[in-house]
């Protein structure tokens, strides 16, 4: 593999390109992700912001109480988020633990969601702690069960400790298996690396190792996607692009819970990263709350005021 | 999918309901508000719309405000103690607080800048620079300058446009704390937030005549430096006019503090944190329109990273949004005056002439008003008048070093020395560099960050003297020196 003629695949060489990168002062960065979220948007481009975040939304359930049943029910709010008004965008992805994957590929193909992607967690999610050779078989049997996207976790105490090459190995093995099939997004859970250097360290990594998609959490840390990981990624996409023409698209998840949250992350990516990231291909907000949320916001603006939650599904 | 492709932003305008703007104003002397003689109008830069007739203080108005500060002075504010003192400037304070938005949507109409800053920087820094001083009120004994610190007597203070308010707590905080009583001017442009102020303090009843402000021209200025009872000076403005009260002062017996112009440097070292360095290039040169004394006016860049930071630079520039400073969205506003603005253009053009690149941000300037784009220059050398001279607008000028030491010294090649940026992720070349700085302010990985404990002044030309903190405090006590 080439790695964009970044690296070489050797440890010499990722830590050489590791270390060329500038530092993040965590002072600076909160500045300017708080400053960013004092934006005000216009209220015709709010109805469009929240049509696109519905598109954006990988719909998430990864609980040790999961059923078909429940995935299921997930499958076809995801489909058609709002019953009662076909004008609103179905969602990315759902977002499963590998054993539902083919539950949520049939139910959505039966139910005309041939359109809407299968996320699966893998790779030992969501610690991550288990051998290479368990993370690689966890891997293909989404892939197998028709997974279209593949969100991973990269070994932490791997990363904290230095061995960069690891990690990086892991990627590169994981993408392996995912092959054309499936999208890879790669999480960090930006909880535990803790600083934003880390982030920075950890998102040029995962580029160059082959991500279609940095992530922020696994949803069970926190805190999650704060505003300033975020800026701290969409930055790291943007240079990506700048030196390799490539754009890597970037997955917020974890604590994004409510239409505001997620038009300050749409501000983020606009001023950041730029408006060709607005977008379902490079931006994903993994969640699930947010999209009830989003739905009756958007109903708020079509009727002038607040619906009772009862008008919208709980699942 | 939505109709439209766009992400756009609203304008957000702040409400102009909540202030009531007079059609024209006299100035406020001991404790009431007495008619003017002659008027000009003061306008809003944003618009040219003209907000109401300002009063050019003469001779007899100063000699009113200058008799009104002696007697509150000699009757009341010197008897009163310390802890009483402390009493009225927390509650000025307080009413200040309460009525933030009021001075914030006042103070943006009448000098241009985002409502953003004024609400967010300017209303609240000010009311915590009173806060601050009301709580050395009753503790000047122990403020390490001697046992029984004195009052000067009467302070004239003559304050500038760019931060009208702001730069009147920094003045009338410290003075009335330390005992004395005020005769202040406003700058001609920015007169409104002072008259505002001096509402404040007949709603905190503060005694008649502790606070004068007399409003006017230049004119007016030379009245109350040259005024034979005053005792001490404070000024905030040009070098230009800092020389002349120093010379006017010099045979006199008053005691004077001068805070004057800048051109400082931004130093950027090769193992900054780029994106932050990029973000505080733009603070400390576009906050407020770059009408900052102490803004980071030359970026002094190590040539190994100047490509990615101007790259980077100008990205962030494109962003930047200038216009309605009513706007909560916008990052710009306008430039003050027209005089200022044509100021702008004349050290511009020469920075063209001269041989230096211009790029400015591409944004659409409003047709009414005065703007000017953001802009900067690379390709400056030392030589350069944009390198030597305080342009005060969103003008930076860009220069390169090649070793740690080169920018230190082309940091240091100024008649100024108010304050400088250090960025670097190196802590042991950050303590390095900013003992070399020969700049009264430092700051390190960030920029334009003010606060009341702080010490604020400059070396060479850019000033005699602090404000602020414990040094501040002194300039306002007779018998103990500063610096």
């Amino acid at each position: 593999m080439s790695f964009y003629g970044l690296v070489d695949g050797t440890e010499a060489s990722l830590k050489k390109y590791l270390g060329s990168l500038s530092g993040v002062d965590q002072v600076g960065a909160d500045a300017r992700a708080a400053m960013l979220a004092t934006r005000s948007i216009k209220t015709t481009s709010k109805r469009w912001a929240i049509d696109t975040a519905i598109t954006m939304v990988d719909l998430t359930t990864l609980e040790g109480a999961d059923t078909p049943g429940k995935v299921k029910a997930l499958c076809t709010k995801a489909v058609r988020p709002d019953p009662t008004d076909s004008s609103v965008p179905s969602v990315g992805a759902v977002c499963v633990y590998n054993d539902m994957v083919k539950i949520a590929r049939t139910h959505l193909d039966l139910i005309g969601g041939q359109h809407v992607g299968v996320a699966a967690v893998s790779t030992a999610f969501p610690s991550g702690r288990a051998s290479m050779e368990v993370k690689i078989q966890d891997t293909k049997d989404a892939v197998d069960a028709g997974a279209s996207e593949i969100d991973m976790v990269i070994d932490r105490g791997a990363f904290l400790s230095g061995r960069y090459i690891e990690v990086f190995d892991e990627i590169v093995k994981i993408r392996e298996v995912c092959g054309t099939q499936a999208h890879l997004k790669v999480i960090f859970e930006t909880g535990e690396l803790v600083t934003y250097d880390n982030v920075r360290k950890a998102s040029f990594l995962a580029m160059a190792a082959g991500a279609d998609f940095i992530k922020t959490s696994t949803g069970k840390v926190a805190p999650a996607a704060t505003a300033p990981v975020v800026l701290v990624m969409l930055e790291a996409v943007r240079d990506f692009y700048a030196m390799t023409q490539v754009r890597i698209g970037v997955k917020p998840a974890g604590g994004i819970r409510n239409t505001k949250d997620a038009i300050k992350q749409l501000v983020l990516v606009n001023e950041t990263a730029g408006p060709e990231w607005l977008k379902p291909s490079l931006f994903r907000i993994g969640a699930s709350a947010l999209l009830n949320d989003l739905l009756m916001q958007r109903m708020k603006m079509d009727d002038g005021y607040y619906a009772s939650p009862q008008y919208v599904t709980i699942d | 999918m939505g109709e439209k492709l766009s992400f756009e932003y609203a304008p957000a305008p702040e409400s102009r309901a909540l202030v009531s703007i007079k059609p024209k104003y006299g100035h406020f002397i001991g404790g009431k508000f007495v008619a003017g003689s002659k008027h000009f109008p003061t306008i809003n830069p944003a618009t040219e719309e003209v907000l109401s007739q300002i009063a050019r203080g003469g001779k007899s108005d100063v000699d009113a405000a200058v008799k009104a500060a002696r007697k509150a002075y000699t009757t009341t504010w010197s008897k009163m103690s310390g802890k009483e003192r402390g009493k009225y400037l927390f509650r000025i304070a307080r009413i200040m607080q309460e009525r933030s938005r009021e001075f914030a949507v006042l103070e943006t109409l009448d000098n241009g800048k985002p409502i953003r800053e004024s609400r967010d920087v300017d209303v609240p820094l000010s009311a915590a620079h009173f806060f601050y001083h009301a709580g050395w009120a009753d503790k000047l004994e122990y403020a390490g300058l001697g046992t029984t610190p004195k009052a000067h007597g009467v302070a004239g203070q003559i304050i500038p446009w760019n931060f009208p308010l702001l730069m009147l707590a920094w003045k009338v905080a410290p003075a009335l704390a330390a005992g004395n009583t005020v005769v202040l001017k406003p700058a001609e442009t920015t007169s409104l937030t002072a008259l505002l102020f001096a509402e404040v303090c007949q709603q905190a009843e503060l005694p008649a005549g502790v606070v004068n402000i007399v409003t006017g021209d230049g004119s007016t200025g030379a009245l109350i430096v040259n005024h034979p009872g005053i005792d001490k000076i404070a000024f905030t403005g040009s070098t230009e006019v800092g020389k002349i009260i120093a010379r006017a002062v010099a045979p006199t017996n008053k005691s004077v503090t001068l805070e004057l112009g800048g051109k400082a440097a931004n130093i950027i070292f090769e193992d900054a944190a780029i994106d932050e360095s990029v973000e505080g290039i733009v603070n400390g040169i576009f906050f407020n329109q770059g009408h900052v004394c102490c803004a980071g006016s030359r970026l002094i860049l190590q040539e190994s990273i100047a490509d990615e930071v101007l790259e980077k630079l100008k990205n962030r520039m494109a962003k930047i949004r200038v216009g309605d400073p009513m706007d909560k969205n916008t990052d710009l506003g306008a430039i003050n005056s027209k005089e200022q603005l044509l100021k702008i253009r004349e050290l511009t053009a020469a920075g063209d002439s001269e041989g230096a690149e211009r790029w400015s941000a591409p944004c659409d300037l409003p047709g009414k008003g005065f703007w000017f784009a953001p802009t900067i220059f690379t390709g400056v050398t030392q030589a350069h008048r944009i390198a030597r001279e305080e342009i005060f607008g969103p003008v930076l000028s860009v220069l390169t070093f090649r070793t740690p030491q080169e920018g230190i010294d082309k940091a240091n090649n100024t008649p100024f020395g108010l304050s400088a940026g250090i960025w670097s992720e190196k802590g042991s070349k950050v303590l390095w560099a900013s003992q070399q700085l020969r700049a009264g302010v430092i700051w390190a990985n960030t920029f334009n960050k003010f606060d009341p404990t702080s010490p604020f002044g400059g070396y060479k030309e850019s000033g005699w003297g602090r404000e602020g903190g414990r040094h501040g405090l002194s300039a306002y006590l007779k018998g103990v020196s500063h610096e």
